[in-house]
């Protein structure tokens, strides 16, 4: 049986390339979007304080690095790995590098549920076998979806919402994003108005809802969600049948933890099952503890169906379980846990006033903001036309003319134009003053004209 | 009053997480009562995990002299913080490199690995369901040579959606794939309607334990060439080859056979098994395609490896003695618990598919079925498992079209415990033989549990549903 066709060896023969998958050839992948040409840009020129001081700052990342040094010196007093790598390491080392279990080791998960109750200061528990480990929020977000809907199914997002949401929640899902739409009116809350509207639009469109998901505190607008509208939104869900999930990663980052109100508080005093088994919390200790190369993220439901299932698709994405020990044994260290939230806070605040009150000398109005690793900056008034373009042609010009990445609001699907996504907290104290210094400039230099 | 399930999707309510295989029975009685040999010296053993723990030794020895691959050290504190933002989805320079390495010395250097191709996934189970979502749509199908790794089911198509169409091989040949046997399941496929995308098969093989020959591989290569379909071969046991032939991947094969599209071809790889590191997650996706390694690189951001654990990979994986030094005992060690136990068996008259690699044996217990149905082989391995307490895999979870074959795992457990398998199946076999030859002479019940009473009640018991395996139902 000779070949109809002789194929050359070299893949750049673009006549008879071999055929990938739809979801493959598809750009559901998000990369070519604003948001990433900006970190393109970093990488091509990335600022260093004394190699490159007139490179790109990469002010597009949320990244928590303000609270390292407390990581590094629990981690080179107690050593976390200790166990596994010392003369008494012996039996555990095998064991560890054994495991894996889908339900995750149990004193890991302890420690996770232990941790994310102090981060609520103690106003929702959480049971250890909730749990389930995912690698990273990425990944639980997009289980989490494959669980809750079907192909072509729609879940309604708040917007401005995280651009990584439409590559992890559509991509390999086939699922689609209805957005819910939240202007500056009335600080980008989310209004019973705007849900109904976004449910009906995806009814129109013959596509059948299956849940709400929100990201509390929110990224990018860093602030918490109010209860009253956790409230609205579960009663909601209630209505309407369908699911809440919400994405709580930055919970110990609020800066004051009495602000923040999570969606367990809220099902902690619900005894209706019914009610309860549509919600679901995704956590990760990425921003928190600002370890997003350990992949650690987990999904915790108060339905046991999909505790389950998720648990069985985790295989696809477990937690490396030399991580897992590491972090159980930093995490379950109360002293350190404690002195850590409150630090963090601290500093993230700090942070975060030092970066607005720079903006505001320079006429720069923020959203009030008590959370996350960002502020959200109005540059409207600087806008050519206040359109996408115009958006973006100011967003360009702070990215060549500043060598400021920033993220424009239009990549986070922001229904009004000129808001900025601003993050502060993946630098030095320094750095973020050179920011300022650039910004402050770059306004002079508009004022004389 | 609970949701209904009807809130949750088709895939979540959907069996195609496969477990509720017979195949995890097996396991539940292991949980139940596990063996040891202090504490519990009458539990039941497990030889139903495919676990290499005979390396680890030199694993531990190396951590002890190169307290810097930790982060949480001394030694390495200072790279803590580096290691502990670094999420880009290429993964570690060092660590990429170092897998290359690893997999380059694992094939003899026979052949170049680039480090830009090496994708990170969640295991194996993530890159071989990532390339299923590179390769192939929703509906769309692949070619799988049987028996087949049982897990296959779920990796492979239950939340891509992509369908396995079997192509069976038997025992006439030692359970060979063949040409005839591809192009008829090829052309089945294509007469009913079902788009073959590729090929999938793990090389060297489970539950076979054996490696692909020059041949057969340049057999596979010419068939999916012909068709321009993908082939991808999971290697994920490269390095447990103990005999003739040696390991032959597909990347030589690639190198001798020019006229084949590399496009089409794709290596699944994984530390789980020959490293015996499992619980790491530490799969990697290896494509000739570059289409496909920036959509699997893409991919990765749902499976990425933690940076510590490709940290701590990089610096012990670059140490080239370690790793020279290692793949020779792995070789060593394997053929050892091999011989032992086939041997053993051998002794006591039962053989095994003539095998040269893997953690496992493919255990022929076709004289010991009551008669040749799968129906005979759940009733001998309930038995196995509940009267003789060592868990080992009915053929039926593999998919195998002949009734008989069990899988049995030697390299999760110390010598001792792989005795005491011995000793136990011995007496099982010697007693079944005893009693088969009384049931011949009498026609009357045994006080023995392995009367043909029990047999029966085995036969009839309600867990004894017919295995899940297509090939029986068509």
């Amino acid at each position: 049986m000779g070949l109809p066709l002789m194929m050359e060896r070299s893949s750049n023969n673009n006549n008879n390339k071999v055929e990938l998958s739809r979801v493959a050839v598809s750009d559901t992948h998000g990369e070519d979007s604003p948001y990433f040409a900006g970190w393109k840009a970093y990488d091509e020129n990335p600022y260093d304080e004394t190699h490159n001081p007139s490179g790109v700052i990469q002010m597009g990342l949320a990244e928590n690095q303000v609270s390292f040094d407390l990581l590094e010196s629990y981690s080179e007093k107690k050593n976390p790995e200790g166990s596994l790598w010392g003369s008494k390491g012996s039996r555990g080392f095998r064991e560890n590098a054994l495991f894996q279990d889908y339900h995750g080791l149990k004193t890991f998960r302890q420690a996770m549920a232990s941790f994310m109750e102090k981060i609520r200061g103690g106003k929702a528990s959480f049971d250890p076998d909730r749990i389930v480990l995912t690698a990273g929020a990425t990944a639980a977000n997009e289980l989490l979806t494959f669980i809750l809907a079907d192909p072509n199914d729609a879940l309604l997002i708040p917007t401005p919402y995280y651009p990584g949401f439409d590559r992890d929640l559509r991509w390999r899902t086939g699922v689609r994003i209805v957005p819910i739409h939240c202007d500056s009116s009335n600080h980008f809350q989310i209004t019973p108005e705007a849900l109904e509207t976004a449910y009906e639009t995806a009814r129109d469109a013959n596509i059948r809802v299956r849940g709400v998901l929100i990201t509390n505190p929110s990224n990018p607008l860093g602030a918490t969600v109010q209860k009253k509208v956790l409230e609205d939104l579960l009663d909601f869900c209630v209505r309407k049948n369908i699911h809440l999930i919400s994405d709580e990663i930055y919970s110990g980052s609020v800066f004051h933890e009495s602000e923040f109100t999570s969606v367990a508080e809220i099902v902690e005093n619900i005894d209706d099952v019914s009610v309860k088994e549509r919600v679901h919390i995704v956590y990760s200790l990425s921003k928190d503890l600002g370890l997003p190369g350990f992949r650690v993220g987990t999904i915790y439901s108060y339905n046991d169906n999909v505790v389950r299932t998720a648990r069985r698709m985790s295989s696809f994405t477990l937690v490396s379980s030399q991580t897992q020990h590491m972090l159980a044994s930093m995490l379950s260290d109360e002293e350190f846990t404690e002195k850590y939230i409150r630090l963090n806070r601290e500093r993230l605040r700090r942070r975060y006033e030092t970066i607005v009150e720079g903006l505001k000398k320079e006429g720069i109005e923020c959203l009030k903001g008590n959370a996350g690793l960002f502020c959200w900056m109005n540059l409207g008034f600087l806008l050519n036309t206040k359109t996408k373009e115009g958006e973006l042609e100011l967003w360009d010009v702070i990215l060549k003319e500043l060598k400021l990445n920033i993220s424009p609001g239009s990549s986070c699907h922001c229904s009004e134009f000129g808001w900025f996504r601003v993050c502060f907290a993946n630098m030095s104290e320094k750095t973020l003053e050179i920011a300022l210094k650039r910004i402050h400039e770059f306004m002079d230099r508009r004022r004389r004209f | 009053m609970s949701l209904d399930k009807n809130l949750l999707s088709k895939l979540a309510v959907g069996d195609k997480h496969g477990e509720d295989s017979p195949y995890f029975d097996g396991w539940k009685a292991y949980d139940n009562n596990p063996f040891h040999p202090e504490h519990n010296p009458q539990g039941v053993i497990q030889m139903g995990l495919a676990e290499n723990q005979l390396c680890s030794d030199l694993i531990k020895d190396w951590i002890k002299a190169n307290p810097h691959a930790s982060i949480c050290t001394a030694e390495g504190i200072d790279g803590f913080s580096d290691i502990a933002v670094f999420q880009d989805y290429h993964g570690l320079k060092q660590f990429r490199q170092a897998i290359a390495a690893f997999m380059e010395r694992a094939r003899g250097g026979r052949v170049r690995f680039e480090e830009e191709r090496v994708v990170m996934s969640g295991g194996a189970t993530g890159a071989n369901e990532t390339l299923m979502f590179c390769l192939a749509d929703r509906g769309d199908a692949f070619l799988v040579p049987t028996p087949y790794y049982a897990a296959f089911d779920r990796d492979l198509s239950w939340r891509t959606g992509v369908r396995i169409i079997p192509v069976e091989c038997n025992s006439s040949n030692n359970f060979q794939v063949t040409k005839q046997a591809l192009e008829s399941a090829y052309l089945n496929a294509q007469e009913t309607g079902i788009k073959i995308k590729g090929l999938i098969l793990a090389n060297p093989s489970n539950p076979l334990g054996t490696s692909l020959g020059r041949e057969t591989l340049q057999t596979l290569m010419d068939f999916i060439n012909d068709k321009q379909i993908h082939l991808v071969c999971d290697e994920i046991y490269a390095a447990t080859v103990f005999a003739e032939p040696g390991f032959i991947s597909v990347a030589e094969m690639i190198q001798e056979m020019d006229h084949v599209n590399r496009d089409l071809i794709h290596i699944v790889y994984s530390l789980s098994k020959d490293m015996g590191l499992p619980g790491f997650r530490v799969g990697v996706v290896y494509s000739y395609n570059d289409a496909v390694v920036t959509c699997a690189r893409r991919m990765s951001s749902f499976g990425l490896v933690s940076s510590q654990t490709q940290s701590f990979l990089a610096a012990m994986l670059s140490d080239q003695s370690f790793v020279d030094n290692f793949l020779k005992e792995v070789s060593k060690r394997v053929a050892k618990r091999h011989l032992i136990f086939t041997e053993g068996l051998k002794e006591m008259g039962v053989s095994c598919l003539r095998s040269n690699a893997g953690l496992f044996v493919l255990m022929d217990l076709r004289q010991m079925l009551r008669d040749q149905t799968f129906e005979s082989e759940m009733a001998l391995w309930r038995i196995i498992i509940d009267k003789v307490k060592i868990n080992i895999s009915p053929g039926s979870s593999f998919h195998c079209s002949e009734p008989g074959w069990f899988r049995v795992c030697f390299a999760n457990m110390d010598e001792d415990t792989l005795q005491t398998a011995l000793q136990r199946m011995k007496s099982f076999v010697l007693r079944h033989r005893e009693n088969k030859k009384k049931r011949k002479s009498f026609q009357e019940n045994l006080k023995l549990s392995f009367s043909s009473k029990m047999y029966d009640e085995h036969v009839r018991s309600p867990r004894l549903l017919s295995p899940h395996s297509p090939l029986v139902r068509t």
